[in-house]
């Protein structure tokens, strides 16, 4: 199991404290720069792993980093604490982006990132929550973090707590049968402290989800099951931001965050092939100069 | 101590396990029940009676059982996830080996109606294969409660332990065969019948079988002992080798698969510490017949009979 990075988790800490006295645009300045950084951090693990989903990792960094940066109701320096917040990564399979913002957050030291899918590593393609603190749920196979997550939820309401619960999704996992259960369960609960972000990069592995299995009407889908919709620019932070404030109708919400598989590098961009591509030696040192232009 | 249990009273563990639940419920505001619109056929109207609250039935949705059961567990809650053995085995495998097992999620999951307790019902409410399902699963104890009190008493274990489980919950009536007072402990065995000719490791329904067959055969100058092994995962080894080496072999009765349940899991043991003959019982590589509960254990060869003729073979047969 890995541990805390004191040092880390405090400069996080005094992060999140400043951010919570500024105004709109210094926390929408500092969650890019911090969405910047993930994404050259992830480019160089995955560079240096030879593995990983560079494609996905870059569609839903902007929404991990505005909800680590400024939502989550976290402290990495006690991270099984009762009633913090929850944060559930269904879409398993970006857990590049998840470990590198856990370790920007102080979760465990940002050394570890270099084990990466290394032998007897603890951080391997998919989160395991006994060896990473932050993850809360295994994940890896699709269609596992909602109905967790509509658990956790169902516990704060049962025992009274405020907490919140996120759980991201990717888009092409709503082809898998299971969230449409959960997404039932927590639409009859009215669980409105439950939050799901839908990562609607229009991709899956294989090719577009609407020539896959169509997914539209997305929004009509999860109005129907009793959610409240909020649509947005999923690599806008401030709209990130304004979309996950909590529920005002009693049912929980759900967030379709519009991006683009591959973000912030051209060639990547809306690109089925870079879903679990390795860029090569000359593509990662164009993608690293696109990243810090 | 070795007795004929044909004639005694038998019990539906359904009750059992309903009445600790609630004893539990009462002492422990986090003990909630998670169930796939199975109330009536878990025996769960009571506990709804009492704790509106915390019966959590998703619907006919065994995926998302599982999962839930897992964030509650995760939110701090004592799940107890209950549903159809086959279908909560068989439906929601993968939610039981990620969610659950590999989280090490504090989950108590309870397959009910196990073995062929659904008979006339067929094949697709059978549930044969949980125990090599499970088996297969890391992390995860595969309990076969063998009566009443042997249910409460690996609820209580099952509760009080800090990670998953699974719990067979049977329907089929079973004599008593434990103690009131049974404390249940993970990785040993009871012996219910002491015999130094052959032995038989039973579970569940097979337990008090083997009894009769004990009883049976002692008439015949054959002294069998008689092993409840109900912690299938972690197995009573040293129990088991010790038979195998006081004892001419070892029967195995099940009201599952032979591919991969307790007979699998001695067989594995004995071939590769301390080879001795064997006889698995249960149901071979087959979907079963149109019958109940009793003709298909009777078809099976799971009966005092059954797994008297397979003490008598290995005490013929086999090398001391």
């Amino acid at each position: 199991m890995l541990t805390t990075d004191g040092a880390q988790a405090e400069r996080y800490l005094r992060l999140r404290r400043r951010l919570a006295g500024s105004d709109a645009d210094d926390v929408a300045a500092t969650l890019a720069d911090l969405a910047r950084k993930v994404r050259e951090t992830d480019l160089a693990m995955i560079r240096r792993a030879g593995l990983g989903h560079i494609g996905s990792d870059f569609s839903v960094t902007d929404i991990l980093v505005t909800l680590y940066g400024a939502v989550l109701s976290i402290d990495p320096r006690d991270p099984m604490a009762a009633d913090r917040d929850r944060f559930i990564l269904s879409k398993g399979h970006t857990a590049g982006a998840l470990y590198v913002v856990l370790a920007q957050c102080g979760f465990f030291p940002e050394s570890a990132l270099e084990t990466f899918a290394g032998p007897l590593s603890p951080l391997n393609g998919h989160p395991n929550r006994t060896k990473v603190p932050g993850v809360e749920t295994n994940t890896g196979p699709l269609g596992h973090g909602f109905p967790v997550a509509v658990g956790t939820a169902l516990a704060a309401k049962l025992s009274g707590s405020a907490r919140r619960t996120f759980v991201v999704l990717g888009d092409g996992e709503l082809q898998e049968g299971s969230n449409w259960e959960a997404a039932m369960t927590a639409g009859h609960h009215g669980l409105s402290a439950l939050t799901a972000v839908v990562d609607r990069n229009m991709l899956q592995q294989g090719a577009r989800t609407e020539e896959t299995k169509r997914l539209e009407p997305l929004a009509d889908k999860w109005v129907s099951f009793g959610w409240e919709v909020r649509e947005c620019d999923g690599h806008d932070h401030r709209r990130l931001l304004a979309a996950f404030a909590p529920a005002t109708g009693g049912r929980p919400v759900c967030v379709i965050a519009h991006t683009t598989k591959g973000k912030g590098v051209s060639f990547m961009e809306d690109r089925v092939e870079w879903h679990h591509k390795v860029p090569s030696a000359e593509q990662a040192t164009a993608a690293f100069e696109e990243l810090t232009r | 101590m070795t007795g004929t249990v044909a004639a005694a009273p038998l019990f539906d563990c359904r009750k059992a396990f309903a009445d600790e639940l609630i004893a539990m419920a009462r002492a422990d505001e986090r003990v909630v029940v998670v169930c796939n619109d199975s109330v009536g056929s878990s025996n769960l109207v009571r506990f709804r009676e009492e704790f509106p609250d915390r019966l959590i039935n998703v619907g006919i949705a065994e995926q998302d059982l599982v999962g839930v059961g897992a964030g509650l567990a995760n939110g701090g809650m004592l799940p107890f996830v209950s549903a159809a053995a086959p279908f909560l085995t068989g439906r929601a495998l993968e939610q039981i080996k990620a969610d659950v097992a590999y989280s090490h999620a504090h989950v108590v999951l309870c397959g009910q109606s196990p073995g062929m307790a659904y008979g006339e019902l067929g094949p697709t409410h059978h549930s044969i294969e949980d125990l090599s399902w499970i088996r297969a699963v890391a992390d995860l104890p595969v309990i076969v409660p063998a009566d009443p009190a042997e249910t409460r008493a690996a609820l209580r274990w099952a509760a009080a332990h800090d990670g998953p489980s699974y719990l067979r919950i049977g329907r089929f009536a079973v004599p008593s065969v434990n103690p009131d007072d049974l404390v249940f402990e993970p990785g040993r065995s009871r012996q219910l019948a002491d015999g130094d000719d052959v032995t038989v490791i039973a579970v569940g329904a097979t337990v008090s079988r083997a009894l009769d067959a004990a009883a049976r055969l002692r008439e015949e100058g054959i002294r069998l002992r008689v092993i409840n092994m109900a912690s299938i995962e972690p197995l009573d080894e040293e129990a088991v080798l010790r038979a195998a080496g006081e004892t001419r072999g070892i029967v195995t009765a099940e009201e599952a698969t032979v591919t991969g349940g307790l007979g699998a899991a001695v067989a594995s043991l004995l071939a590769q510490r301390r080879p001795t003959p064997m006889r698995i019982l249960g149901v071979p590589r087959t979907f079963a017949p149109t019958g109940s509960t009793e003709f298909l254990l009777g078809h099976f060869g799971l009966t005092a009979d059954g797994i008297a003729a397979a003490a008598r073979h290995l005490a013929g047969d086999g090398p001391r």
